[in-house]
This record gives C-alpha cells, sequence and structure tokens, in this order.
C-alpha cells in the first residue's frame, strides 16, 4: 500500500509540460451533447423495434392493495402485458445477495400487496406505443386500505430518536462552557425538504442476448446498478451488461437503482423484445429519493473577542422507515471552526413518507444555511465583522481531531473574496442601504465539503494508429468526466488531446465507484494517471527489449514522453510505431489506485467563501439576487472552464435553496404539494444575475498523486446562508425558515413595522 | 395522413392522434436529440422551432402540424460545422449533463430571431422601439428553459456570443 509521502515526488500530472492540465479545454463529449447526439439511456438503438412500459403509483401512503383489477388494462389496444404484485414474475426477496462481493441487495418491484409510501409503483403496463401503454394504466381500478401513517415531520418530532449506530459527538463539556460564555447565540432553523430535479428522468431500454440482459440506464453508479439488477433477477453478475454513458443530471438521486431498471429487464424477458420505460416527472417527484427537511438548533458561546468556547448543532431529520439514512447536516462543523466545548449530533424520525437521500453536498447544503447565520448573528451581537469573526475562529489543526491540515486555504478565500466583491462597501446596520423600493444588502458564508478518493481502475489501450482509449466503469453526469481523464491521460502520455480517447459507464469495463460526493474526479482521474503510468513503463519496457526500437538495449527508467513519442536523450521513436509492433490489437494494461494508507493522518476538505447582495422588495418581499461571487479552494484543477461551472453550478443550487426550493408532504395523502417543475421552484435563468467564482491556486499532495480534489459539491455549500446573511443586512428581517419566500418576508416586514 | 416537414425532409405519417409532436419526433422519426424533461411544457428541454417559431414540442399534438416545418437541434448544423449557437454553447460550455442543451439552442436560435424582428417582452423597457439585446433580455427570454445543472451564465455568454457571430 502507498503512502501520501510516494505521492509527493513530481510526476508528469504535476510537472504538467504539455500543459494538458487546467487547460480550460472543450468538453470532450460536448459535440454530441450541442447536436443532440448524445444518446442517453431512453434512447439508445435497439437490436429490434422496442415495446414501452408504463408504471402507474399509489395514491396511498400506507397500508395494503386489497383488490387490484387489471383486466381492462390488459384487454386493451397494444397491451402485451400488465404486471401486478400477484403476477409479476418472481424476484429475489429484498435484500437477498447472492452474488460474492455484491455492492448491493436485491430491490424487487412490485414486490407485495404493502404500500410503504405515495408513490411506489404497483402496477406495470407494457404496450407497443407509449400512448397505449399510458392509456392502459389509467383503466386499471386498485382497492386500498389505509393504515395509519406518520406523513408531518415537524408535527411528529417527539418521534425523534437516535440515528441508528451512531453517537453524538462531544468534545471538552458544552454545557459547562456555553453557560460560561459571555455572548451567546441559540437558534433553531429549518432546511425543508427539496428535490434534485435532475433534467432527465430516470429511464433504462433493455434487451436480452440470450441468458444476458443488456441495460441501458441513468445511473451514477454502474456497479451498483449492475449489482442491484443482478440480485434482483437472481442471476450472476455477469450475465447482466450495465452501460450508463450520457446521464442527464444525477446530483445524488440517481446512485441507486429503481424500478424502470428492473422493470425494464424484467418485461424484456418476458416479451423477447427491447423495452423502453421513462419515469414521468410527476414519477420523479416520489418514486425517487429526496433530500430530508432538517430542524437544526444551533448554539454558539463566545467571550467577547469573539472566540468560541462553545458550539453546538444539533439536528432533526428524516427518513423512510424501512429505508434508513441519515442527513448528516451536523458533521461538517466539526471540521470547521476551533472552541473547545462541541457537541453535534442527529436524531431521525420514520415516517411513512418516499425515501430520503443523497443529494448533492448531504449534510452540509443544509446543515450550513443555519451555522453560517448564527455565526453572523453572533457577530453582530459582537460588533465584528462577520468575516473577522471567522478568522478568529480559525483552527489550527482540524478541531475535531487535532489531525493537521493537507492545505486549509479558508482565510485566503474570505480574504480574497472580499476584496474582489467589494466588501468593504457593505454597510454594517441592517436597513441601511435603499435603491427606491429596494433594500439592499450583502453577505457571506464560508463553504467547507470533505474530499475523499475510494479504490478505483482503469483501463487503457494504445493502438498502431496512435490512438490511446481510456476505459472505465465511471460516469459522467455533466461532471466533466469525459474529458479530464482524456487530459490526465494524455499529459501522462504525452501525447495531444485528439489521440486520446474515453470510454465510459459499461460494467465491463475496470471498474470505478461512480460520481457522487464529489470523489469522482480525484478517485476516476487518479485511477486513470496511474495506468498511464503502467502504460509508460510497460512500452518503456518494450522500447527497450526490442531490436527494431531506436531505444533498444537502454534503461527504460530513463525514458521519458513527450509530442507522441518516447525518447531518450536525441533518440525517440513513435508510441504509434512501438504499439504498431506489439499487435493488431496494440498494448492494453490495466492500473488503479487505492487510498494510500496514512491519507487519513491528514485532515482533508475543499474550503470556500461565499459573497451575496440582493435586493428585497419592500413592497412584495419577493428576494432578488444582484450578485453573487465566490472564491474557492479545492486542489490542483484539471480543466478551469468545467471547474468552474461545477462551482457556479453548485452557487446557484445554493440561491434555489435560499429562495424557492421546498416541497412540502400533505398530511392527508402523504403526497408531495409539488409533483412537476410549474410548482417545485428550481432557479431559472431570470433567477441568476451576475454571479461568478473563482478557483484559487493549490495542489493537496496528500489527496492523491495528482493533488486534485472534488468541486461537484462544494459551490452548494455556504451558498444560501450568505444569501440569507445578505436579506438581513439589507432589512433586518433574520428568517430561520428556508425558503425565504415573499410571504414570509413581507409578515416580518410588517412585523417590523417596515 | 400528416404531413410533415423535418430539417428539410418531408414525412407522411399515419399518427395516433395522441401523439405529441414531442413523442412523433423521438418514437416515429427517430430524431431522439430534443429531449423529454417534463412533457408538460414546464422545462423546455422539448423546444423546436415550427415554422421558424419556437414551441414546446410536448405541448403540441402531431397531427395539428400538417403541413408544417420544424426544425431540430440535428437539423442545425450544416455538416460537419456547427450552427453559431451550437459552437458557443461548445466555447462557453453552456451545458453540464446537456439533456436540457438541444432545447436552450432551440430556444436561443428562436430568441434571436424574436429580437431580429423586433418582438417586445417581459423585460424590454420601449415596445416600440428596437429590441436592443441587454442581459435582462437573454434571461427573460432564456427563462422558459431550465438548467438544473445551472449553467446560467455560462448560457448567457454563449447567447451573447452567438449574437455577436450573427451580427
Ligand atoms: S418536455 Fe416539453 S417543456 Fe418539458
Ligand atoms: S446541462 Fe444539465 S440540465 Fe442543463
Amino acid at each position: 500500500m502507498s503512502t501520501v509521502r510516494d505521492w509527493a515526488a513530481p510526476n508528469p500530472v504535476t510537472e504538467n509540460r504539455s500543459g494538458l492540465i487546467g487547460k480550460p479545454v472543450d468538453r470532450y463529449e460536448g459535440r454530441l451533447k450541442v447536436t443532440g447526439t448524445a444518446a442517453y439511456a431512453y434512447e439508445v438503438e435497439t437490436p429490434a423495434p422496442p415495446l414501452y412500459g408504463h408504471i402507474v403509483s399509489s395514491t396511498l401512503a400506507k397500508g395494503r392493495i386489497t383488490a387490484i383489477d387489471t383486466s381492462a388494462a390488459a384487454a386493451a389496444p397494444g397491451v402485451v402485458l400488465a404486471w401486478s404484485h400477484l403476477n409479476v414474475p418472481a424476484q429475489a426477496a429484498r435484500g437477498t445477495r447472492l452474488n460474492p462481493r455484491s455492492q448491493r441487495a436485491s430491490n424487487p418491484a412490485l414486490e407485495s400487496d404493502r404500500v410503504e409510501h405515495y408513490g411506489q409503483s404497483v402496477v406495470f403496463i407494457l404496450a407497443d406505443t407509449p400512448e397505449n401503454a399510458r392509456a392502459a394504466g389509467g383503466l386499471v381500478r386498485i382497492t386500498y386500505a389505509a393504515e395509519d401513517a406518520d406523513l408531518d415531520f415537524l408535527s411528529s418530532l417527539d418521534l425523534a430518536g437516535p440515528a441508528p449506530g451512531e453517537e453524538d459527538a462531544r468534545v471538552g463539556d458544552f454545557e459547562a462552557g456555553y453557560s460560561a460564555s459571555e455572548v451567546t447565540v441559540d437558534d433553531t432553523w429549518f432546511s425543508p425538504l427539496q428535490n434534485h430535479a435532475q433534467m432527465e428522468p430516470c429511464a433504462t431500454t433493455a434487451w436480452w442476448e440470450g441468458d444476458k440482459v443488456v441495460v441501458h440506464t441513468s445511473i451514477q453508479m454502474v456497479k451498483g446498478g449492475q449489482h442491484a439488477l443482478a440480485e434482483t433477477l437472481g442471476i450472476p453478475s455477469d450475465r447482466v451488461r450495465l452501460f450508463t454513458r450520457y446521464i442527464g443530471g444525477g446530483f445524488g438521486g440517481k446512485g441507486q437503482a429503481y424500478d424502470d431498471l428492473t422493470l425494464a429487464a424484467l418485461a424484456a424477458r418476458e416479451s423477447g423484445r427491447p423495452v423502453r420505460v421513462a419515469y414521468t416527472r410527476q414519477q420523479m417527484f416520489q418514486a425517487t429519493i429526496h433530500r430530508p427537511a432538517v430542524q437544526m438548533r444551533v448554539r454558539l458561546g463566545a467571550d467577547r473577542s469573539g472566540r468560541l468556547n462553545a458550539m453546538a448543532l444539533e439536528a432533526v431529520t428524516h427518513c423512510a422507515r424501512n429505508a434508513p439514512f441519515v442527513e448528516h447536516a451536523a458533521s461538517f462543523a466539526r471540521n470547521l471552526y476551533a472552541a473547545p466545548h462541541r457537541l453535534t449530533g442527529h436524531r431521525l424520525v420514520l415516517l411513512d413518507i418516499p425515501h430520503a437521500g443523497a443529494m448533492r453536498a448531504p449534510g452540509e447544503a443544509p446543515g450550513m444555511l443555519s451555522l453560517e447565520c448564527a455565526m453572523d448573528e453572533l457577530a453582530e451581537k459582537l460588533g465584528l465583522d462577520p468575516i473577522e469573526l471567522r478568522i478568529r475562529n480559525e483552527p489550527e489543526v482540524d478541531p475535531d481531531n487535532a489531525k493537521p491540515f493537507s492545505v486549509r486555504q479558508l482565510v485566503r478565500c474570505m480574504q480574497e473574496g472580499a476584496q474582489q466583491f467589494g466588501w468593504s462597501r457593505r454597510h454594517p446596520t441592517p436597513g441601511a442601504v435603499r435603491d427606491g423600493r429596494w433594500y439592499v444588502g450583502m453577505g457571506m458564508a464560508t463553504a467547507i465539503r470533505g474530499n475523499f478518493l475510494l479504490p478505483a481502475k482503469a483501463g487503457l489501450r494504445l493502438t498502431g494508429d496512435g490512438l490511446a482509449t481510456l476505459t472505465q466503469g465511471m460516469t459522467d453526469i455533466g461532471t466533466g468526466t469525459y474529458t479530464i481523464l482524456a487530459q490526465i491521460t494524455g499529459e501522462t502520455l504525452g501525447l495531444p488531446l485528439d489521440q486520446v480517447r474515453v470510454e465510459l459507464g459499461d460494467s465491463d469495463m475496470p471498474p470505478a465507484p461512480g460520481s457522487g460526493g464529489q470523489f469522482g474526479a480525484a478517485t476516476a482521474g487518479s485511477a486513470a494517471y496511474e495506468t498511464a503510468m503502467v502504460m509508460r513503463r510497460r512500452l518503456s519496457e518494450l522500447a527497450a527489449g526490442d531490436p527494431r526500437s531506436p531505444l533498444y538495449g537502454e534503461d527504460p527508467t530513463l525514458m521519458d514522453f513527450a509530442n507522441g513519442n518516447i525518447v531518450l536523450g536525441n533518440r525517440s521513436e513513435s508510441l504509434a510505431a512501438l504499439a504498431s509492433r506489439a499487435g493488431p490489437e496494440g498494448v492494453y494494461v490495466e492500473g488503479g489506485i487505492s487510498p494510500a494508507a496514512d491519507a487519513r493522518d491528514w485532515s482533508q476538505h475543499t474550503y470556500g467563501a461565499q459573497f451575496a447582495e440582493v435586493g428585497v422588495d419592500s413592497v412584495t418581499g419577493e428576494v432578488r439576487l444582484r450578485r453573487m461571487f465566490g472564491v474557492f479552494a479545492a486542489g490542483r484543477i484539471l480543466n478551469a472552464k468545467l471547474a468552474k461551472s461545477q462551482i457556479t453550478g453548485g452557487m446557484i443550487w445554493g440561491v434555489g435553496a435560499a429562495l424557492t426550493e421546498s416541497n412540502p408532504v400533505d398530511p392527508r395523502f402523504g403526497s408531495f404539494l409539488h409533483q412537476d417543475l410549474g410548482g417545485y421552484l428550481a432557479p431559472v435563468h431570470a433567477d441568476i444575475v451576475n454571479l461568478d467564482a473563482v478557483l484559487l491556486d493549490e495542489a493537496d499532495d496528500k489527496a492523491n498523486p495528482m493533488g486534485i480534489k472534488g468541486v461537484g459539491e462544494l459551490g452548494i455549500c455556504g451558498a444560501g446562508a450568505a444569501i440569507a446573511n445578505a436579506v438581513y443586512n439589507a432589512c433586518g428581517v433574520r428568517l430561520r425558515d428556508y425558503p425565504l419566500t415573499p410571504d414570509k418576508v413581507l409578515a416580518a416586514l410588517e412585523a417590523k413595522g417596515l | 395522413m400528416t404531413t410533415i416537414r423535418v430539417n428539410g425532409v418531408d414525412h407522411a405519417v399515419d399518427v395516433d392522434p395522441r401523439t405529441s409532436l414531442l413523442d412523433l419526433l423521438r418514437e416515429r422519426l427517430d430524431l431522439k436529440g430534443t429531449k423529454k424533461g417534463c412533457d408538460h411544457g414546464q422545462c423546455g428541454a422539448c423546444t423546436v422551432l415550427v415554422n421558424g417559431v419556437r414551441i414546446n414540442a410536448c405541448l403540441s399534438l402531431a397531427v395539428m402540424h400538417d403541413g408544417d416545418e420544424v426544425l431540430t437541434v440535428e437539423g442545425l448544423a450544416s455538416g460537419e460545422v456547427l450552427h453559431p449557437v451550437q459552437q458557443a454553447f461548445l466555447t462557453e460550455d453552456a451545458f453540464q449533463c446537456g439533456y436540457c442543451t438541444p432545447g436552450q439552442i432551440c430556444s436561443a436560435v428562436g430568441l434571436l430571431a424574436e429580437v431580429a424582428a423586433g418582438q417586445p417582452s417581459e423585460a424590454t423597457a420601449d415596445l416600440d422601439g428596437p429590441v436592443t439585446l441587454t442581459d435582462a433580455e437573454i434571461r427573460e427570454r432564456m427563462s422558459g428553459n431550465i438548467c438544473r445543472c445551472s449553467a446560467y451564465p455560462q448560457i448567457l455568454a454563449a447567447v451573447r456570443r452567438a449574437a455577436g457571430a450573427a451580427a
């Protein structure tokens, strides 16, 4: 096992001699996406004309199906089959694991007469056209016996219990420290249930080739999807070939397989035809996961100079009764500010609503909406600038575990951000700046998000035409994976980008963990780098051992790679020539990355500072973003253009979280109030003005051989809090109930007599 | 029989009266570049140009388009040469997952034509004068196309770049 010390030596990526690393090249698959020729899961060509599936969802939250009549649906025009729990083909019982080393358990669809949440799949129709399938779905008659259900989070708080297997994290004596503090803040925030609302609904196209099923599905994790389907069908994993080449947004919501995958595979087997199944937009809300609501109590105690003495973050959140998930909304605070007395923990309410799960920056995204506002409240009580307060609580070592930071540029992010944003123009008194009917204010917040490296592999083939093709069972959910892997491979092998190909999203390829937790770039990228290094060694040895090579007999460890050649002194040979002599298949190698044995001896995070200026309409209470700016530090940046797109995309998610996004549960039915994009308000173009970000120069040599880290989730962290702080600065209204919609703002303004 | 010209090719199709223009394109004519994000006219992923005007293809029945001329994302480039709006989206990185992108691009093509024709929007100050392509105009006119990846700043830059190229 390697150690971080092995990673510190200069290497082709860190030396970056041809300058491909960091270069803002266009997206590798961009041409396919702008011409509409990138085939997403529902759109792949099938070996024969497909049939179309349609899922009927339950309109009950909890109970039993007492009667189900699919006879009219089955007899409707074009219908091939109509399944309910009564006649769906056999699947492995839920939770079964048959295959050794399977990463997932079986997940059967239409499993029984039990209904566990509104929107659960209850009937599946297969027909010759989408119109016939959908129309037949409307002919199904279902009778339910309802049971008492816990549906409303805020009225069920007394049901909250400890998160399973977790204990509160305590350092020092919080209660004593808090009561001894000269200045305190004690407030409770609410962050609502939110939906991913990826633009591409979950979809699968499936067909069988003998006893092997081929599925194209929209999923972030290749192996997870392959294993889940194999377990559900009760077949060996190698009889499931899963492709996921282009994914229309994931954000954590496609980290797992859903019923579209299972039902498409089953229906294709039953009908002998290719099958396409997609969720409707309405089904996306309740048949996939969501970010649960979080109620967070924050207590801060400080001395007069602003040094934190005590800090507590206590989160209550929820998940589905039979699908455990904890939104770790308090955990980030453990690594953010120094304080001798600390308490952080999570309580969980089990509800009978759709499944909670990971959504972009799970934990930090809702959690930072509270602490980063509480810090501003504390700053105001102390008469300190919010940035100054944060700097005074900047720790020397990780306050959670006393580990040294690999690199931490949080203060620099705040200071550079303040300067570029014009923070000095902020008026410290709320309500002091008016622009016509608008109150205008500025706010800031910090951002922190962990950095992770997981084990991953990759394959690399060099062919006689001089092309290097990197293959990996990895995904690109819009994150730029194709592009950065091409850059890493090209730089490491000394090849120009037009000689590098990248193929992803195939379960037959060497495995990588997929896209999630902002670990994708570092994990998949490091595997690609290591594999390219294996290729360098292999090619060097080939050249040294081949009498036809100009480098024959030389020391392979001294050979270098540049401009498509392998080079030693003034002798060189093209990689194409070397590969073509190796045979018609060229040269193929595999390689991989594992976390260093001592990597966790350092505290590793990505950091940032968010700045926002808003206007609050004194007449309507509407909050409008006026400008937003962020400075971030996230290791070496592989592609300046794509990394910035990731970061600003995250910031815009923060705007949504602060101002518009929320999906209340209807306590009568257990359904979500918003089941479409007209009701669930993700930011639209006109909501976003003058928003920009910069990434600081950084290399984290404890992270991986390239010193890179993830950027996919950092941008959302703290973004909403900066806006809420700006709202307070604008008009003196401190709302702790997100999102800050006009009704709440207006009521608060009126309560203040404004 | 519905006769429809798509990207310059004539099609005569016997189409289910329930079929949307979007499903006609995707399922019958194998033009899957136009995306289905909501099927309810709420996201813009299905935007195409019908007789030069942008519409949501999911909100329109195929049989209503007898004799119409439809332009989809597949019909914009000339061979290997991208349409200026497509090229601008690529250059500005005006997308991530790419699923909203065909709709954004068709919408931007429609927008530039509307502005050139002097059609005002909610963001237009002077309803009688020529329309100036301000950032506010672009944002307003592109707000029917949701991008959950939130590439809005880059989309704005791309539309600006394409407008400059067209001018
Ligand atoms: S699919 Fe037509 S507007 Fe969303
Ligand atoms: S690029 Fe993903 S939704 Fe716009």
